[in-house]
């Protein structure tokens, strides 16, 4: 029992690693489209008490792709949104190699369902095109 | 209001949020949601839409803390995640066939009765139960840092806590709100592990029920890169600060400071069900 405590520490370790990169890097990309987003639009009146629904470029990974190498702020924040997203769901397939490595066949098959589950309703919603 | 003062007062809502949320285990969506539609008047729809980013980044961010901590247990939200991504999904599709605003009634006279039965520990006898041989059989008993040592649990009562993990997935496909108070409830009192392990191991899991349904929003048009900037760098200090505050926290305080803010989010619940909101 011994060496699976230590390898539980390890998939802990990793998990962690990952969940802080995938924060920071999500948290520097908002915050570096956030500086546009503010300097550009900063002084116009905040306009969210009515539902307009964002433009199409802003709710697929193409569009939102696009509109970051044009350096528009707005893209460029929610790209650092996506990245956020992906962020849980990357942890998920991350700790599926740490229970294989540990060759615990349950915990690959527990953690391989809930990605698999987690994948088809993030995709089965079309903003992935 | 300009968009920099907007933003200004939105980071801070959000700082709250991200502490009391990672300090409670129910993500940061309860208190953003009043805040931005009642105080802000932002249209209920991008509420909705930041609190589902508020939820994902406190997870996040606290989860990188708690997990390398030895607080959350990777092995016990892994297993339960199963139940609360089913949960979800069968919410979703319930939602066309079941009246959301009488679930959401029920659901929040169980969490003020829940507000009421949280608040206080457990006997200590609960300690030394034997454990569940399915717990033993699925590796979930753990241990986590209390005082100057480590502290053995034993987690009770597995099918239960499957169960209502399930009713938390359901809950949050139907409502799209308020799944991690029942995920913290079936930890803590049917399942019988330790709060502070309840609440982290919560704050774990809440970030893959999220961003299960994060395609939906983004894909409706509900996440606005305006709000979710303030948002999302808010929630991330604020959660960063309540795991420091986490570990040195005596549970009796984490109790009190959860019960609260579940009696708030019943209350709220009652609302909205009652107003026919939803």
């Amino acid at each position: 029992m011994a060496s699976r405590e230590w390898n539980d520490r390890r998939i802990e370790d990793l998990v962690g690693n990952l969940l802080r990169a995938g924060v920071l890097l999500s948290a520097g990309i908002v915050f570096a489209g956030g500086i546009l987003y503010l300097w550009r639009h900063g002084l116009e009146p905040a306009g969210f008490n009515v539902f307009k629904g964002e433009p199409s470029d802003l709710r697929s990974i193409s569009g939102i792709l696009r509109d970051t190498f044009h350096l528009r702020g707005r893209g460029i924040i929610q790209l650092g949104i996506v990245v956020l997203i992906a962020t849980p769901v990357a942890r998920v397939a991350l700790s599926i190699l740490g229970f294989i490595e540990e060759g615990d066949r349950l915990y690959v098959g527990i953690a391989a369902f809930v990605l698999v589950v987690l994948l088809y309703s993030l995709l089965s919603s079309g903003f992935a095109g | 209001m300009n968009i920099l003062l907007f933003s200004a007062i939105v980071w801070a809502g959000a700082c709250l949020a991200g502490f009391l949320g990672s300090l409670t285990g129910l993500g940061g969506g309860v208190v953003l949601v009043p805040m931005l539609t009642l105080l802000l008047g932002v249209d209920l729809r991008y509420a909705v839409g930041a609190s589902l980013v508020a939820v994902i980044a406190t997870s996040s961010g606290a989860a990188a803390a708690y997990v390398k901590e030895g607080f959350s247990n990777v092995r016990i939200g892994m297993f339960l995640e199963v139940a609360t991504t089913l949960g979800a999904i069968l919410g979703a599709t319930a939602a066309a066939f079941i009246p959301a605003s009488a679930i959401a009634v029920i659901f929040g006279l169980v969490l003020i009765v829940s507000a009421y039965l949280a608040r206080r520990p457990r006997p200590v006898s609960d300690r030394q139960l034997p454990p569940d041989p399915i717990a033993v059989k699925l590796m979930l008993n753990g241990d986590f840092p209390e005082g100057e040592g480590l502290r053995h649990y034993n987690v009770q009562r597995v099918p239960l806590g499957w169960g209502l993990m399930c009713g938390a997935g359901v809950l949050s496909g139907l409502l799209g709100i308020g799944s991690g108070a029942m995920k913290v409830l079936a930890m803590d009192q049917a399942m019988k592990i330790p709060f502070k392990v309840s609440t982290t191991t919560s704050n774990f899991m809440i970030g893959v029920t999220a961003a299960a349904s994060a395609g939906v929003y983004l894909g409706r048009g509900y996440i606005d890169p305006g709000l979710s900037m303030p948002v999302v760098l808010g929630v991330l200090a604020g959660s960063w600060l309540g795991t420091r505050v986490l570990v040195k926290t005596e549970v009796r305080v984490l109790r009190l400071v959860f019960a609260l803010v579940i009696f708030g989010l019943g209350l709220e619940m009652l609302y909205k069900g009652l107003a026919g909101r939803f």
